[in-house]
């Protein structure tokens, strides 16, 4: 019974629990197919991150962060910088920096394009992390003052 | 290109309107449905990575901002000597205009770009990288160097809000 | 060249909220709409006319297609631009809690 206190209504949490893993699952179909088709890491990690807010939104801030707590988000932003980094500073044994050391793989299929998905996904958990903790930052933590 | 034209028009008009009218909410809901008649020209502009991209920051934007302007509403203070600051503001707007105006005939025509870096780009592109998406050629393989100063700003302005925001003098438990 | 135009135009709306307006929040907006403007010009001057997406398929040529360069800058500068705002928006927050108003000019107890 304390649990339907928080949040909107049932109308809102019963749409919200059928559409959150779609908004997810795209998310996630955005930033593996960003070398193939439109997208990538910046607009797949906001559609990841809106993903978690909608769950903010309709059940409260207890229930999204029960999925994605702070602690887990920031060492998610942090694990998609050092991902990105460590990429970046493996193409020093071959020669510069953001060497695109893998192979180029079959052309317009899914494992190609050698660094470039890695990348994609270190900028997806960065961009995702960042704006969540940013939107957690803004609505949590100033309502707390408010109490 | 009339609908690039209509767009436009209706960007202006949803501008004016997010400007000068009186109620917050209004304007904030006035400046997304800027930013989403943006994401249609985009689109119009053969620029898909840029359209959804656009779409979901301006969700995101306009979540934000909503977030800032609930509950502190507040009435539009008219009084105050402001003729000069309008004065001032609209014959800037109006040298800038006239000025812009005439150095636009020294730019590239529209809808024939120089193409000079880029060319190259699209020539070598998916020979050299793989991938069938230019864009992300570019900004992944090319010029990675700027997408890493990115994530750096986004970095920055994660930790900014955090420090804005949090609980001064917190106790220890 | 009109396309240009009206995205200048577009600009000087943005220009004309910033420099009159006394509300934190209209600033902001203005803030949001030259945003929108400097990218929507971006894209403007990397456009040909009947040009295709940049994007290759596997089994057909494509030519003519628009600058990919524009694009990519912009895509970043559209993320850079949101964590701005965000930013603004904190500080705007801030500014409310202490003096109860966003009303600029009486924002003037710089102190501490």
């Amino acid at each position: 019974m304390k649990a339907n206190q928080t949040g909107m209504t049932l109308i809102v949490k019963t749409i919200t629990r059928l559409t959150v893993g779609l908004i997810l699952l795209y998310g996630i179909y955005i930033v593996l197919h960003g070398h193939l088709s439109p997208g990538g890491g910046f607009p797949g990690g906001v559609i990841i991150a809106l993903s978690f807010i909608h769950i903010m939104l309709a059940f409260g801030k207890d229930m999204a962060f029960k999925k994605l707590n702070q602690a887990r988000a920031s060492f998610f932003e942090n694990l998609g910088a050092i991902i990105f980094l460590s990429v970046a500073i493996i193409g020093f044994a071959g020669g510069y920096f953001f060497l695109n050391f893998l192979s180029k793989g079959e052309p317009f299929s899914l494992f190609s394009a050698g660094t470039i998905p890695l990348y994609n996904i270190a900028i997806c958990f960065k961009v995702a992390a960042g704006l969540f903790l940013i939107f957690v930052a803004l609505v949590v933590l100033s309502r707390k003052e408010e109490e | 290109m009339i609908e690039l034209h209509l767009l436009l028009l209706f960007m202006i008009v949803g501008a004016i309107v997010a400007v000068e009218v009186g109620d917050l909410i209004s304007s904030v809901v006035a400046v997304g449905a800027v930013g989403l008649g943006l994401s249609l020209v985009f689109l119009v502009l053969k620029a898909p990575d840029l359209a959804i991209t656009q779409l979901v920051v301006e969700i995101l934007c306009l979540i934000i901002l909503i977030r800032a302007t609930i509950k502190r509403d507040l009435p539009l203070i008219k009084s105050g000597r402001w003729h000069f600051n309008t004065f001032s503001t609209l014959l800037f707007i109006v040298v800038f205009l006239l000025l812009a105006f005439i150095s636009l005939h020294d730019l590239p025509g529209f809808g024939k770009p120089l193409l000079r870096v880029a060319s190259n780009y699209l020539r070598e592109g998916f020979l050299r990288t793989g991938s069938a998406n230019l864009v992300t050629s570019v900004i992944l393989d090319f010029r990675a160097y700027d997408t890493l100063g990115e994530a750096t700003v986004l970095f920055t302005a994660v930790m900014g809000v955090m420090v804005v925001m949090r609980r001064i003098g917190r106790k220890k438990e | 060249m009109s396309a240009y135009f009206l995205c200048l135009v577009l600009f000087c709306v943005g220009l004309y909220c910033i420099l009159r307006k006394r509300n934190l929040i209209k600033i902001i907006i203005g803030l949001a709409i030259i945003e929108y403007a400097v990218n929507l010009f971006f894209v403007l001057a990397g456009y040909r006319i009947h040009g295709r997406a940049p994007i290759l398929a596997a089994d057909q040529e494509i030519v003519n297609m628009v600058d990919p360069l524009v694009q990519a800058i912009v895509l970043t500068a559209i993320v850079i631009g949101l964590a701005t705002t965000a930013l603004i928006v904190a500080i705007a927050i801030r500014i409310y809690d202490k003096y109860g108003t966003f009303d600029i000019t009486r924002i003037n107890k710089l102190k501490g």
